[in-house]
């Protein structure tokens, strides 16, 4: 699915990952956690192709294919997603014509034919729901005005209705209340498949009290400075990140 | 003096004016006569240029009879359940008028009384000022409406005043006049739209609105005529003590469209919003001149204008706050953002900030923006093409002003057809009416 091999960037001058290294397989969900500053946002922006994130060494597969010479848009219809930590709010950008115009990039890129409109609602509506997310939402511009839980929902509904092969959450439980972390919960692990797999990124143990990984690994100073399994996230929580860091320097 | 302006004048000869007007006109066209013609150096018309619309030969006006149009123009029409008053090439179409209130008469049907009312507000708004076309209204004044609303009272629907334009080369003078007296309110649409494809006429309109103490007026002015259209028109609002105005203003492109707004705070406590949207495409210009003046203390006004300009279009925005001595406690903001689509666009943006009084909040900014780059990731993140992303950012630009009009029905309107110049159809729209609101 994605192989991340030795992997340096920079944003504005300063490396940011310095040698990550990454394997993650079908089905499988990666936690990636560490202290603020390690590296975690970046990994996200690099993957997804953000401008200003640069990559200075080392290399992505992903299905197969060269990330990296890929557009952002591209990477986006071969089936990977970034939750953004900050979905953007585009006012006067009705969300689900954005929405609709997503979905349809997917589908031509898989050689399937458009929705029409109302098959396109149906199928929003009900995604809409089951991210507790009134419909109305459908109707306002993109994030314009939602609170944070709700700008959360929005991500993970976009989630559904593209129907990634690799999603990469970036600090999706920050701001969320205990309600809105079990609805954003609920949806991924909905979506949990054998040919499905995600990365995790959190600073707290607490959304992996919900989504549980197969694997938890420490992102700290540019690099995967640990890995190993659930327990791994608890030892974190109790100890916090300075034994690792440590370690790592 | 300019052979156009003579012309201009040799037309009036085949009007027959209402003798109670004949003053006002024939002191309009020694006035219009005698001022000097714009050029490229008069600072208001600096960079819309008046060449072509000189070389317009002003042979005529819109014909006696009310044509008949080739194709019928009801899917042109907001559908308002409005009082509905409709001009074609500038001739009165009582046939596809509504029945109109007391308050709605047409100058030529005026009563005495009615009469005694256009005469005391008509063409007072900026008297001693020259504004030339203005002038040129008044001078090729034959009629018009006037709607006047009485102290207390609310126009029970919108008027909604239709000027449609044909293909004849024809000129229209368009006067409509409204005064709101003390707590009286209203809601007027004026809509500028080509049924056929015109060829180079002229349209000089005009509209003087009164908004007395207390009162309240929603007025739109849409121009959404064909590309070869040629139009120059003004909107003069006085606005006394409390009075309200929530203005929304809307122009395409055309070969000639320039629009003024002379908004002026002559009682205290007086409050204006003005929102303004305009899109010039392929070799169309769009001018607005907006000015508006703090004459008096406790006033507030809120100015915003977006224009995207698209292949080799051109916009005009010049944005005048002028502040009096005596308007302390003036709160005033202006924001006017364009944005470029092609780098054949031209945009000349020019704020004009007055200020003489010290107790002042002002706000005042005019830009030429980017696309967010964020935003564009965003959406090119979901699978978005770059392109497809910019586009639907540069609708969203214009459509974050359309989603603020308060009446409905021209928001629905509306948007569509802005949508649909870039590129997007309203299904999803009509999907989401069709399967109900509910989350059933």
């Amino acid at each position: 699915m994605l192989r991340i091999t030795d992997l340096f960037a920079r944003v504005e001058e300063k490396e940011i990952l310095k040698g990550l290294n990454l394997t993650v397989n079908p089905g499988e969900v990666h936690a990636i956690m560490g202290p603020n500053g390690a590296g975690k946002s970046t990994l996200g922006n690099v993957l997804s192709g953000r401008e200003g994130y640069e990559v200075t060494g080392g290399k992505v597969e992903f299905n197969g294919k060269d990330l990296f010479d890929l557009e952002i848009e591209e990477r986006a219809r071969e089936g990977l997603f970034l939750a953004f930590q900050y979905p953007v709010e585009i006012p006067g950008v009705s969300n689900m014509e954005f929405l609709k115009a997503a979905v349809d990039a997917k589908r031509k890129h898989k050689g399937e034919a458009d929705l029409s409109a109302v098959e396109f609602m149906k199928v929003a509506r009900d995604a809409s729901k089951r991210v507790s997310l009134d419909q109305a939402f459908l109707k306002r511009g993109v994030n314009e005005g939602f609170s944070g839980g709700e700008k959360k929902r929005n991500e993970i509904m976009q989630m559904m209705l593209l129907e990634p092969s690799l999603c990469i959450l970036d600090e999706t439980d920050s701001g969320l209340d205990i309600d809105a972390l079990q609805v954003v919960a609920n949806g991924v692990n909905a979506m949990r498949s054998p040919d499905r797999s995600f990365i995790v990124v959190t600073h707290y143990q607490r959304l992996l009290d919900y989504i549980v990984p197969d694997y938890v690994h420490v992102l700290a100073n540019g690099k995967i400075v640990k890995t190993g399994d659930k327990s791994l996230a608890l030892e974190l929580e109790e100890k916090g990140y300075a034994w690792l860091e440590d370690e790592a320097v | 003096m300019t052979d156009f302006q003579h012309q201009a004048i040799r037309l009036t000869s085949m009007q027959r004016p209402e003798t109670w007007l004949e003053s006002l006109r024939t002191k309009a066209a020694d006035e219009w006569l005698a001022q000097p013609w714009p050029t490229r150096k008069t600072e208001h018309w600096k960079y819309t240029p008046l060449q072509n619309l000189q070389k317009t030969i002003l042979h005529a006006w819109g014909r006696e009879e009310v044509p008949i149009l080739d194709a019928p123009f009801e899917n042109h029409l907001v559908p308002l359940d409005a009082y509905r008053i409709i001009f074609i090439d500038g001739v009165f179409d009582s046939f596809n008028s509504s029945k109109l209130p007391a308050e709605v008469v047409q100058f030529s049907k005026a009563n005495e009384d009615q009469q005694a009312v256009i005469l005391q507000y008509l063409g007072k708004i900026i008297e001693g000022e020259r504004h030339l076309f203005a002038t040129l209204s008044n001078a090729w004044l034959d009629d018009g409406f006037l709607i006047h609303v009485p102290r207390n009272q609310k126009l029970d629907k919108p008027v909604y005043i239709v000027n449609i334009s044909t293909s004849a080369a024809v000129s229209a003078n368009q006067r409509v006049l409204v005064v709101l007296e003390e707590s009286a309110s209203a809601e007027i649409i004026e809509h500028y739209f080509s049924a056929e494809s015109v060829q180079q006429g002229f349209v000089n309109s005009l509209t003087e609105i009164h908004i007395g103490d207390n009162a309240s007026l929603q007025h739109y002015r849409l121009n959404l005529e064909e590309e070869q259209a040629q139009h120059i028109g003004a909107v003069h609002v006085d606005l006394q003590r409390n009075a309200r105005l929530r203005g929304f203003a809307i122009a395409l492109g055309a070969s000639l469209m320039r629009i003024d707004y002379q908004l002026n705070h002559r009682g205290q406590g007086a409050e204006l919003d003005l929102q303004g949207v305009y899109v010039p495409r392929n070799n169309q210009l769009v001018d607005y001149h907006t000015n508006v003046c703090h004459w008096v203390p406790h006033c507030k006004s809120n100015e915003v204008f977006r224009g995207i300009v698209g292949d080799s279009a051109q916009a005009i925005f010049n944005g005048r706050i002028y502040i009096h001595p005596q308007a302390q406690k003036t709160l005033a903001e202006l924001s006017n953002k364009n944005l470029l689509t092609s780098n054949k666009a031209e945009v000349n943006t020019k704020p004009e900030l007055e200020i003489y009084a010290d107790d002042v909040k002002c706000a005042h900014g005019a830009t030429v923006s980017q696309l967010n780059t964020n935003a564009r990731y965003y959406l090119q993140s979901r699978g978005l093409s770059r392109s497809e992303a910019e586009v639907m950012l540069s609708f969203g630009f214009i459509n974050e002003l359309l989603e603020q009009i308060a009446q409905p029905v021209v928001h629905d309107y509306l948007q569509p057809r802005l949508a649909a110049l870039f590129g997007r159809d309203n299904s999803l729209n009509e999907a989401s009416s069709l399967l109900g609101d509910s989350n059933g």
